[in-house]
């Protein structure tokens, strides 16, 4: 009853509004009508005394609309009528409007999924509870944490952390009955879910309590997706055994929907506990205290009132004790503190972030610029009716009010746009899986967030623009306007919008400028020496732990397997390499290693810290790897052998001098062993295309066993054929295992991704700062053109030849184009130091980027110029003059 | 009409109300009678009445409702409300008081100073 009650008052309100008009009309009718019976008894004649009785009332409508507003309370009455009044303004210009809607759009589109990638990176806390107060150790070379036996020491001796949780990747052949698969899960420490505070969805979390030193816990719990996608929402899940790596797990547990582990970008697809780590990996390194695999991250719930600061002051104590007592294994390193989520990538993801941010806004700026040069453009166009209007009794606050609503509805007309196209644009970002198998994805959802960013930046950018022709209003003479007429005078040399239009591309310049510096980088990481060759060359990884072989069986078997590829038709030559070759998946494994001098271990005292790879004698062959010195390994280098090793350049540059200098030298490495350098092959790219030059060892696989492995198979033949024929040769030795199979240029994009993804966010910036500066100099030139047909038609009569038409015209944009794009350019340069944060090898004074700069430029202000300087030349003076 | 005075600005609302106090007008009827009390001195331009009767509604000092006039023509009658007399009151003391410091100001003789 109470809403049938407001609803009537509502109407009543509405209905009220237009009684309030009519009886202030009828009143002041009846004032006239008054009027005139007073007149006429004096003695005129009726319509003579109403012609009178109206004289003397005055300025009727100007009264009318006066008492109007002393009445008060009419504000939405004005709104709506200016509203009315500017839809019908505009669908009379429905080229003007569908521009600017979609320039707007564009702009504030881009700004809201810049928006929401910053939401879901940076802004909004892993969900988990009290996630405020959730710290981790940096992983990194910042931190001091990465094995298991060093996090042990940190949870047990910090004074800071409410409880220390820790977990690393594990990746897994999961059998769970149907088809074995590999799979991506967390090996966690027993207290993660308690340090984390959540509660399972099914079954039960193990604890602590569940540790009973290595391989005791063979429990483990699934993620909710998981638990979807193959076991249906099965609730009777739980208790029941699946094989991870042919070990038998029970699951214990299903964790809720809305917790997908600890880091933002990869959600596992289980959680097993990390005392099980071995059956997992195939190694133990639950003691190995040198480790850098042991733990990927550790963190916990800082105690009420300890600060974030005293807490690190707290972890580096406890770094300075470890690396006290443990001086081989345990260096010194500078730990950092930060929210858990982004990890290590925090730095490089924020950079990123934060410049898109600034591009994003530059792209809205632009976009103001242009839409305020088009509304400046309009208003002049229009000074006649504002002067009209002034005229007949408007006032200038009106005027502008109207001026401002066509902005805003232009402006939400656009972010609604732009909005719609973001969704679409996000919800594809969310469901996105760049590599196949791979759980890692874009952790971006579509949330009211967005919906209120959009708004505010469609309702600041309508009144950015909006006020633009306003003083342009507030300072028109009425008179002059209408006595002068619609052709106006020339008036000053630089107007706002010059002014305007040089700043919009200036922005568009440094759009233009970044998205080449970005290209160029990604052109060069992608030509640059990467020390072997991945063209003609698949990559076949293998787990024998997966497949259950036993540590004696491992070496004999990857022997057939290199045997068995070798007989392919096509194949060149098979190498292989422990673990993961060059360039994959960002993985690496770098150790110390002292000079043949050095006697105490410590590694304060190590001469270099080289990243180590095991290779088959055929690997450098297979991999296009040129020997500058000495030998390749062969098959005699192994287990009975003397120790030896192959070099890169810049290992024997660092410890020996030169190259040739190294062959016969010796080093140590931590454990003590003399290795010698038999040979020294040349540079090369080895975790990722950013990093400085590496030293690099390969030792022969035949002295350190490893059950995970890759095959360099170098062939001519066909990837796909040749794939096929890898893995029927491989299941002819073993039927079950899994085999990872991809061409070596494939892996590479994963290590390009982060680069690939930066140049594609700059390169759709700058084809947006393109469209908005050809839009720009469009409307300017074809503005200015139309203004001043008459006077060229006059010129044509006069016998102007083309060129000077064509200077005339558009003379003036050109000018501004070109002024504008240069210090657009020279923004953008300087800009690059900002770049070199987000794209590799972002050099600023690049002749090439330069070029394409300015011929991108001028190609974008040919185009823009183009219609104008033909509608400018195609002038008919005859035409033109008959018009008047 | 040229020995008619200006108003000055802000005088027409208490005209108005003074008018009005005299006994319920409509919109004509007020300008007549400010003309009449004044002694024909006064001119209000006759549409600039309005805007300023319905700002004193809007203030709660005047009611409005709709009438006959004296010659049967339908007109809006204003009368004053209990605040409108108040406010008359008050402003009636302000302007006599301002009235006599002008008064006084301007006739002071140059030995009084």
């Amino acid at each position: 009853m109470r809403f049938l009650a407001y609803l009537r008052s509502l109407a009543a309100k509405f209905f009220h509004r237009s009684e309030t008009a009519e009886d202030l009309e009828e009143e002041l009718r009846s004032h006239i009508q008054l009027r005139a019976d007073d007149l006429e008894r004096s003695g005129l004649s009726r319509s003579e005394a109403e012609r009178r009785a109206r004289i003397e009332f005055g300025g009727y409508e100007k009264f009318r609309a006066e008492s109007h507003e002393a009445l008060g309370g009419n504000f939405i009455e004005t709104f709506t009528q200016d509203v009315r009044f500017s839809l019908r303004l505009l669908r009379k210009a429905p080229g003007f409007v569908i521009a600017a809607v979609m320039t707007l759009a564009l702009a504030i589109g881009a700004n809201a999924v810049v928006f929401a990638v910053m939401d879901a990176l940076i802004l909004r806390p892993l969900n988990v509870p009290q996630a405020e107060s959730l710290w981790g150790t940096v992983y990194g070379d910042g931190s001091g944490w990465q094995s298991y036996p060093n996090y042990v020491d940190l949870r047990d001796r910090n004074r800071s952390f409410d409880g220390l949780a820790a977990f690393k990747f594990v990746f897994v052949g999961l059998d769970t009955g149907k088809d074995p698969s590999v799979s991506t899960g967390f090996a966690i420490t027993g207290n993660y879910f308690d340090v984390l505070k959540i509660q399972p969805y099914l079954g039960r979390f193990f604890h602590s309590s569940d540790e009973h030193g290595p391989n005791s816990a063979p429990y483990i719990v699934l993620s909710y997706a998981y638990w979807h996608s193959h076991f249906q929402d099965d609730h009777g899940v739980v208790g029941r055994i699946v094989q991870i790596n042919k070990h038998p797990f029970t699951i214990i547990g299903v964790a809720p929907s809305g917790f997908q582990g600890t880091l933002l970008f990869l959600s596992p697809d289980f959680f097993m506990p990390i005392v099980n780590q071995e059956q997992a990996d195939g190694e133990s390194n639950l003691n190995a205290r040198g480790s850098d695999s042991g733990i990927f991250e550790a963190f916990g719930h800082l105690k009420p009132g300890v600060t974030p600061a005293q807490a690190l002051a707290d972890v580096n104590a406890v770094g300075a004790y470890l690396e006290k007592t443990y001086p081989k294994e345990s260096g010194r390193r500078t730990p950092s503190l930060g929210h858990p989520g982004l990890s290590s990538f925090s730095g490089p993801a924020r950079a990123f972030v934060a410049g898109l941010m600034l591009l994003a806004g530059l792209i809205l700026l632009a976009a103001c610029a242009n839409l305020g040069s088009l509304f400046a453009a309009r208003a002049s166009d229009r000074s006649r009716e504002v002067a009209l209007r002034l005229a007949l009794g408007s006032s200038r606050k009106r005027i502008v009010r109207q001026l401002l609503t066509e902005a805003m509805l232009i402006s939400l007309a656009g972010g609604a746009v732009g909005l719609m196209g973001s969704v679409l644009l996000l919800r594809r970002m969310g469901s996105w899986e760049p590599f196949p198998g791979a759980p890692v994805h874009i952790p971006v959802t579509p949330d009211v967030k967005i919906y209120v960013v959009a708004l505010f930046l469609a309702l600041a950018s309508g009144f950015l623009f909006g006020v633009v022709p306003v003083r342009q209003v507030l300072r028109a003479n009425p008179y002059e306007i209408v006595k002068a007429g619609s052709s106006g005078k020339v008036g000053r040399r630089i107007t706002v919008r010059d002014v305007l239009l040089v700043l919009q591309i200036a922005i568009c310049a440094v759009l233009v400028t970044s998205s080449m510096v970005a290209l160029r980088g990604l052109m060069r990481s992608l030509h640059s020496n990467f020390g072997f060759e991945p063209r003609n060359a698949m990559t076949v990884g293998t787990n024998l732990a997966m497949a259950g072989y036993s540590a004696d069986q491992v070496l004999p078997m990857q022997r057939r397997m290199i045997h068995a590829i070798e007989t392919i038709p096509g194949v060149a030559s098979v190498g292989l390499v422990n673990n993961y070759p060059p360039l994959a998946y960002d993985a690496g494994t770098s150790v110390n290693i002292y000079r043949e001098e050095t006697r105490d271990m410590r590694q304060s005292n190590a001469a270099a810290s080289p990243y180590r790879y095991e290779i088959s004698p055929e690997y450098f062959r297979a991999a296009s790897t040129a020997l500058l010195a000495g030998r390749a390994l062969s098959w005699n280098d192994d287990k009975g052998a003397p120790v030896v090793a192959v070099v890169n350049r810049e290992f024997a540059n660092k410890l020996f001098g030169s190259a040739s200098s190294a062959i016969g030298r010796y080093f140590r490495m931590q454990d003590g062993t003399r290795v010698e350098v038999v040979g020294v092959v040349e540079d090369g790219k080895y975790r990722n295309l950013t990093e400085d030059q590496q030293p690099a060892m390969f030792l022969p696989f035949l002295q350190s066993l490893s059950s995970h492995s890759y095959m360099v198979v170098r062939s001519n033949r066909d990837p796909q054929q040749l794939s096929a024929a890898i893995r029927s040769k491989l299941s002819e030795l073993d039927a079950v295992l899994p085999v990872d199979i991809a061409a070596w240029n494939e892996l590479l994009a994963v290590v390009l991704f982060p680069s690939r993804v930066a140049t594609m966010a700059l390169g759709v910036l700058g084809l947006m700062g393109g469209i908005l500066s050809i839009t720009g100099i469009f409307g300017m030139a074809a503005y200015s053109v139309s203004k001043r047909l008459r006077e060229l038609g006059i010129r044509v009569a006069l016998g102007a030849s083309r060129t000077e038409v064509l200077q005339a015209a558009l003379g003036h944009a050109v000018k501004l184009l070109a002024f504008g794009s240069a210090a657009g350019l020279i923004l953008g340069l300087l800009g690059t130091k900002v770049l070199a944060y987000i794209v590799y090898q972002a050099t600023p004074r690049d002749p090439v980027v330069m070029a394409g700069v300015v011929i991108a430029m001028a190609l974008l202000g040919l185009l823009a110029t183009w219609i104008p300087a033909q509608r400018a030349l195609s002038v008919d003076p005859l035409m033109l003059l008959r018009e008047e | 009409m040229t020995d008619q005075a200006q108003l000055l600005p802000g005088t027409l609302d208490l005209l108005i109300l003074r008018a009005v106090s005299l006994g319920p007008l409509h919109g004509y009827g007020v300008l007549l009678r400010i003309e009449q009390i004044s002694g024909n001195a006064l001119l209000v331009e006759q549409g600039a009445l309005y805007p300023g009767l319905f700002r004193l509604v809007r203030q709660g000092l005047l009611n409005a409702s709709w009438g006959t006039s004296e010659n049967n023509r339908r007109a809006k009658f204003y009368e004053l409300t209990t605040a409108g007399r108040k406010r008359l009151r008050e402003e009636t003391d302000n302007w006599n008081r301002l009235a006599t410091a002008i008064g006084t100001a301007l006739s002071a003789q140059p030995e009084e100073v």
